[in-house]
């Protein structure tokens, strides 16, 4: 049976992905939002002007790499869960990748999880670094987990 | 004895089930469980029964379908009263709910 | 009998919006809901609302519904529950079923906000207990807090099948596939990969052909089809679920208007027969109006705006005022929404009801 299928290529192209200089660097944003929804928080939230929906509000929201500090507002706010932030120099051999999570139970900080990519397949082993508990941010929480730097376009999500 | 409850006692958005006092309705002549706020027909499917009556002619079962009081699938008789939207209607204690075949027979007068 | 200025009929969130924006101009407002509590299906909404800063964006759904009732409470709105509302008579008289005793009430200007219905879809078994409207698991799941079942097939993947099938995972259910019949997802991409990323399979040019079970569902018989639609039935598959969801469409519930006389015309992609009305919201028939999906389908949050520009537009009749330039930021905040891929076609449904409407209500 036909599947709908979601990887890097469905957003190649389609998004202002980070350049992987940019990445480099040290925390971005990374926006998976490819459809004109009319939607905004994102650029609202953002105290650097760093995220660019303007008018109409169904314009695909641009990222300003330069302006970009990954500092993760903007992670609770989509409506979409879209926004990750990804750290790839969390250390020598891990990336870090911050995103929001409504479930339950919380995963706990060094808990060891499966990390899945976007359709939901186990890719490798990673851990959790930190859990920001769900009260913070309206009953979203958000968890930040480490895995090998090589598939930091892949992972988007783990399960215990 | 461990009992079949499927009421979602802890939610990520909603937070956990509010304190609510216990009381008791009988569903044929069986004792169920049911918190005061609670909708008949949700008290039933928690403890996991589905099944609230049969149709008149081909005697097939029926359970909730629209859960808002809308479609009158999940009617029963609820203390003698047939055809009672029992998605929409709160328990009460000492509730006695029945099993429905086809329009069910008044077995109270309420006029 | 009991005169009002305004009724409103139906508390969701387009007749609590109006009821505001009309109470705030001074009417006399009431609302009669049929439910014990007012506020519609955004009670069942857990997820964060699109939209921006003035819409509430990235608010729940049910924080939205809070806000609005503390509102109405502090305005001194009326509001009857329990409370159907089952005909409009000449003059305005509302025939209502006020718990359980019937009573009649004169209104000078009426809102009809009766929101929707789900769509059903037949298939063998389809009236089998565990097989039940989308919205239907949504308002057991968030607002009774019983998981109707644990093993899920979605029908649909329009935006209420992936949120819903969202809420069933944070319930705790499994979510075993949803089908749909399109060789492309009906909903938002952000929605379905939502799930995808926690490992829920969506299964395009995929359909169901049977719920299985005796009495009650036990299991479903999913198949693909070809670019006809036609199922194949050689690849036809057995699943193990429990619970079966329809999320297929809505219809808007739009008896009372029908029977008030009102002059309809079909828009498919408002979900079908909608009221006739002008930009004002008014129908065909003076001083009733109508807002929210029961108007057209479409969103909690365009429910909201409609709401309000009736409820300042039916205000301007009652007091003989104009307050044109607050309808205009309504109507400006209503096209916000009905941009994009997903809003241009049913903006354009609408414009063609408003064009409607002044060709008919001349003859």
């Amino acid at each position: 049976m036909k599947e709908l299928k979601l990887d890097e290529k469905t957003y190649f192209n389609k998004i202002s992905f980070p350049s992987f200089e940019r990445i480099k660097k040290g925390p971005v944003a990374i926006i998976e939002c490819i459809e004109d929804i009319p939607c905004n928080p994102c650029e609202t939230i953002c105290k650097f002007g760093a995220i660019k929906v303007g008018f109409p509000i169904t314009n695909l929201p641009i990222l300003d790499e330069e302006k970009c500090t990954g500092c993760g507002r903007c992670v609770p706010v989509c409506p979409g869960l879209a926004i990750f932030v990804l750290d790839y120099n969390f250390n020598e051999k891990d990336c870090l990748l911050t995103i929001p999570y409504e479930f339950l139970p919380l995963p706990e900080e060094d808990e060891k999880v499966k990390c899945l990519d976007r359709d939901g397949k186990f890719v490798c082993d990673g851990k959790i670094i930190k859990v920001i508990p769900p009260e913070r941010n309206a009953m979203t929480a958000i968890i930040s987990f480490a895995f090998p730097k090589k598939y930091y376009n892949k992972i988007r999500s783990f399960k215990r | 004895m461990k009992k079949k409850d499927l009421r979602i006692y802890k939610h990520p958005i909603l937070g956990d089930m509010p304190e609510k006092k216990k009381i008791y309705i009988y569903f044929n002549e069986k004792k169920l469980t049911a918190y005061e706020g609670e909708m008949i027909a949700a008290v039933l499917y928690a403890n996991g029964i589905r099944k609230l009556r049969k149709t008149e002619r081909f005697k097939k079962p029926r359970g909730i379908f629209c859960a808002i009081g809308r479609c009158t699938d999940c009617v029963m008789t609820v203390d003698g009263i047939p055809n009672v939207r029992t998605c929409i209607t709160p328990v009460k204690n000492g509730m006695k709910i029945e099993f429905q075949v086809g329009l069910g027979k008044w077995k109270k007068k309420i006029w | 009998m009991e005169e009002k200025d305004l009724v409103i009929i139906g508390g969701g969130p387009a007749g609590l919006c109006s009821a505001i924006s009309a109470r705030k101009k001074g009417i006399d407002v009431l609302i009669i809901d049929e439910n014990l509590r007012p506020g519609g299906q955004l009670f069942k909404q857990i997820h964060r609302f699109f939209g921006s800063k003035e819409h509430m964006a990235g608010v729940r759904g049910f924080i939205i519904g809070e806000k609005l009732l503390k509102e109405v409470k502090e305005l001194g709105v009326e509001v009857w529950l329990n409370s159907i509302a089952y005909g409009i008579f000449k003059d305005k008289i509302i025939g209502v079923i006020k718990d359980g005793k019937n009573t009649h009430i004169k209104a000078k200007s009426i809102i009809i906000s009766t929101g929707a219905t789900e769509n059903p879809l037949s298939f063998p078994n389809w009236t089998l207990p565990g097989v039940m409207g989308a919205g239907a698991c949504q308002t057991m799941i968030n607002i009774h807090r019983v998981l109707p079942g644990k093993k899920v097939l979605m029908i649909g993947s329009g935006n209420v099948g992936l949120i819903v099938s969202y809420q069933l995972l944070q319930a705790g259910a499994e979510v075993v596939g949803i089908v749909e019949i399109m060789p492309k997802i009906g909903g938002y991409l952000v929605h379905a990969a939502k799930i995808k990323r926690f490992g829920v399979p969506i299964y395009l040019s995929t359909t169901i052909l049977e719920g299985v079970g005796k009495d009650e569902i036990k299991g479903a018989v999913i198949c693909p089809v070809d670019e006809n639609f036609k199922p194949i039935i050689k690849r036809k598959k057995y699943i193990d679920v429990d619970l079966i969801c329809i999320a297929v469409g809505l219809t808007p519930l739009n008896e009372l208007l029908y029977q008030a006389g009102c002059l309809f015309t079909y828009k498919g992609y408002l979900g079908g027969l909608v009221a006739l009305h002008n930009e004002n919201m008014e129908t065909t028939v003076e001083n009733i109006f109508v807002a929210g999906d029961c108007s057209g389908i479409e969103e909690a949050s365009t429910a909201m705006e409609e709401g309000k520009l009736a409820g300042i537009a039916a205000s301007e009749k009652i007091r003989n005022k104009k307050w044109e330039e607050e309808k205009e930021e309504i109507r400006k905040h209503l096209n916000d929404f009905r941009i994009g891929t997903f809003g241009e076609k049913r903006k354009l449904s609408k414009e063609e009801i408003i064009k409607e409407y002044y060709e008919r209500i001349k003859t």
